[in-house]
């Protein structure tokens, strides 16, 4: 992180996989700590079944897009995706990257071939000293629903971005039904743990 | 208090706070959060908001509101200012009552856009005022502004915020909103030489235009969207959101560049020339087009005819896409003559050779998709498919898409290509949204003159792309009131098509009859593919059995080559994903009879 207060986030990933909710989790618990705190989304045509990518400037006054090179943190919840956006990070960044793919109709239909995951991670460990992998989509099915593997990546990412845990607890209760809080809370326990 | 807030959502909250009782917008991306925002709310304070059919109509409704006196605003993207140029450029001359602003949303690297066009320069055009803000706050603030400004000069005042500041979050301080004095009713008074824009009164009302185009300078020139800060003799001039990526450049490069950021069309007159007299050499940095850098060519040829301007034209600044503090920061490192400037993102070269793209396409299960697959069938490849703007553009793999230039063009592009010598069939498509925004007069037009052409209106019953807004053929108002409902059928007929038909396009059989139908018509014929969007529907609660192949499969690829996401192929066999939503369609292509209803589902 560049300082205490100032972290560039970079989320990578596929329309549907929820990349503005678990952003709009973090931009919420920022404002909760009194920091301020810009982000980029992307809406519209690209949306559909597309990837998506979200950037969260914490403790930032200026613009919301991180500058490429400049990212402290990729998280990438797709793997191909991770890599497709590895160019935002900056030197001694870290990417934490979900190994679960989610293959495009390009891949589906035969049109083109998704690598194996190793040919993925190598040139991102290349630019990057400090990958680190996990099956969030996995984890999450642990917790209850794969659907929650968003909240996985978050609980991964609270060891990291300078936001306290209880805060970003209390955001993510507010962002999610009710019904679906305590699959989540487990979702985002086990990601954390698995950064441990 | 501060809360996080999308730039739209700070606009709405804006447009609360300064009590307007009028919003009226067609859905377009960056915009179309505007009005959503403003929907839950709208009650509580008074305020009529709608989904116009365009935004010429919605531009008309809003002076209309604001000639009885009330706050008004239309709402748009970009080249939505392009349907509403006609009265927006008339508007000025007669100007405006109740505080009326335009908001037009621009879309720098066109990230859902068919162009990147300057609304700043709409401004120009017109002689009205224009601001630009830089972030969600700022966006809040000036809204209020601007209606206070409009007030003021009596004229219409064009927000123009960027793709990235519409959608982007930030902390914004936020105050209350007013509500619209419902006791105080609004009247319009007659005023002829102010409302009717008769040859005698337009000219007067020009006249008044050019007479007060001093007092918007004095006005801008007071405001606080423009921000001097003087240090070295080098400098930058930034517009919006520039003007933030300058700021964060000149910090990280630690160097004394003085800035004056620009908020407000035309810029402050006096504050320039402070700045022009303070340096020697100016960068000019701005998105689109170059409308500042051509004020401060003209301007410092008064306040210092030495001065050094570097921008777009001297290549420091690209003319096309988005800007972001990287290209900011090697622009004013090149202009310091500094040889270390950024580090160069690391190369990554092999993320383009081994990653599969991953392109936008059709939702599992979109009608469109099996609509466009029935019309190809029925007239073939070589067939003329002009299309137009919607989901179904998506569609450009599938060889029905031929031409997308605007909303509503495809069937006057049909015409025209008839019309040019095209002796093909030409079948072209248009959504029900846009077909309702402007493809109603292309339709009346294309049965006047008598052009030999299919129109296939691929009807959602939704505007999708924007995100599922309703219009006047869903029969819900913005609000999500109960209103009439609109018979595109109806319209269809009534404008004098020869032959209309309706159709499912999941129902494969019956839509390539009704296709082989319209191809055979003699005269203009219209198909309606009606089914509503997969998403709204799974949204409503409709659930379909899913498909599933079964050991029939030959591993023909057909229904593979359908497109369709829920479709894999693996081992010479095909295979149905949990993305299937059951339409079914994927069923009747099988030649084989292997794709067959799920049926015991959990």
């Amino acid at each position: 992180m560049r300082t205490s207060e100032c972290c560039d986030i970079v989320v990578a990933g596929v329309g549907g996989q929820g990349v503005i909710l678990l952003s709009n989790i973090i931009g919420k618990a920022a404002v909760k700590e009194g920091s301020p705190v810009r982000a980029a989304e992307t809406h519209g045509m690209a949306q559909r079944g597309g990837s998506v990518i979200t950037h969260i400037r914490l403790g930032c006054k200026f613009g919301p897009l991180v500058p490429v090179g400049g990212a402290d943190i990729l998280l990438g919840l797709e793997p191909a995706e991770a890599l497709r956006y590895a160019h935002y990070l900056s030197k001694g960044g870290i990417a934490l990257v979900n190994t679960n793919p989610v293959l495009p109709s390009t891949v589906t239909t035969g049109r083109a071939k998704y690598p194996p995951l190793d040919e993925i991670l190598a040139p991102l460990r290349r630019i990057c000293s400090d990958v680190k992998t996990l099956d969030a989509t996995k984890l999450a099915a642990n917790a209850g629903n794969p659907q929650a593997m968003n909240v996985v990546m978050l609980g991964a990412l609270s060891k990291y971005m300078p936001l306290r845990e209880e805060i970003v607890i209390e955001s993510l209760r507010e962002s999610v039904p009710a019904k679906f809080l305590e699959v989540n809370r487990r979702a985002f326990e086990l990601g954390k743990i698995e950064m441990e | 208090m501060k809360e996080y807030l999308l730039g739209n959502a700070a606009i709405a909250r804006g447009i609360l706070e300064a009590g307007a009782g009028v919003v009226t917008s067609y859905p377009g991306t960056p915009a179309s959060e505007i009005v959503e925002s403003l929907a839950p709310v709208s009650k509580e304070y008074n305020l009529h908001i709608e989904w116009s059919v365009n935004e010429k109509v919605a531009l008309e409704v809003a002076i209309g509101a604001s000639w009885t006196g009330v706050r008004s605003a239309a709402v748009m993207k970009h080249v939505g200012l392009n349907v509403a140029a006609d009265p927006f450029m008339t508007l000025a001359y007669t100007g405006v009552k109740g505080g009326l602003v335009v908001i037009s949303s621009d879309d720098p690297f066109c990230h859902s856009s068919q162009n990147e066009q300057d609304s700043r320069r709409y401004a120009l055009f017109a002689c009205i005022p224009c601001l630009d803000p830089a972030d969600p706050q700022e966006a809040k603030d000036m809204t209020v502004y601007a209606f206070e400004l409009s007030e003021e000069l009596e004229l219409p005042v064009l927000l123009r915020p960027t793709t990235r500041v519409s959608h982007a979050r930030a902390d914004v301080d936020v105050g209350k909103g007013k509500t619209k004095k419902s006791t105080t009713s609004h009247e319009f008074v007659k005023n002829p030489a102010r409302w009717v824009a008769l040859p005698a009164h337009a000219r007067t009302r020009h006249s008044v235009l050019i007479e007060k185009q001093d007092a918007i300078n004095a006005a801008l020139e007071n405001s606080p969207w423009n921000r001097l800060v003087l240090r070295g003799e080098l400098g930058v001039i930034a517009s919006g959101i520039s003007g933030l990526y300058a700021e964060e450049a000149i910090e990280r490069l630690e160097s004394d560049v003085s800035i004056l950021r620009i908020g407000t069309f035309p810029p402050p007159d006096d504050l320039c020339a402070e700045f022009f007299k303070h340096v020697s050499k100016v960068l000019i940095i701005e998105e689109l087009e170059p409308v500042l850098e051509e004020y401060v060519e003209r301007a410092a040829r008064e306040h210092n005819p030495e001065l050094e301007i570097l921008g777009k034209n001297t290549g420091h600044i690209p003319r096309d896409g988005e800007l972001d503090s990287l290209i900011a920061r090697n622009a004013i490192a090149d202009m310091l003559e500094l040889t270390h400037t950024m580090e160069e993102p690391q190369s990554m070269t092999e993320a383009d050779e081994i990653l599969p793209p991953r392109p936008p396409a059709l939702c599992p299960g979109c009608s469109h998709r099996a609509a466009y697959y029935a019309m190809k069938q029925v007239f073939g490849t070589d067939a003329v498919f002009p299309s137009d703007i919607g989901c179904y553009t998506l569609a450009v793999d599938m060889g029905t898409v031929d031409t997308c230039l605007c909303m509503g063009a495809s069937i006057n592009l049909a015409s025209g290509i008839r019309f040019g010598g095209e002796d093909k069939d030409i079948c072209c498509s248009i959504g029900d949204s846009t077909f309702l925004h402007n493809g109603m007069p292309g339709l009346l037009n294309a049965v006047y003159n008598n052009a030999k052409i299919t129109v296939t209106i691929l009807d959602n019953l939704t505007t999708a792309m924007t995100g599922h807004q309703p219009h006047p053929g869903t029969g819900v108002t913005a609000t999500g009131d109960k209103t009439k409902s609109v018979s595109i059928e109806a319209l269809a007929n009534v404008l004098g098509a020869d032959f209309v038909e309706t159709v499912d396009p999941y129902d494969l059989n019956a839509t390539l009859e009704t296709f082989r139908k319209a191809k055979e018509c003699q005269g203009l014929s219209v198909v309606i593919a009606k089914q509503a969007c997969i998403t709204n529907a799974i949204r409503a609660g409709v659930r379909r059995k899913p498909f599933r192949v079964n050991d029939n499969c030959v591993g023909c690829r057909e229904c593979v080559d359908f497109g369709c996401p829920a479709i894999e192929f693996h081992e010479d066999r095909a295979r149905i994903n949990s993305l299937c939503t059951g339409c079914g369609v994927c069923a009747q292509i099988c030649p084989s009879e292997a794709i067959e209803e799920v049926v015991n589902v959990k």
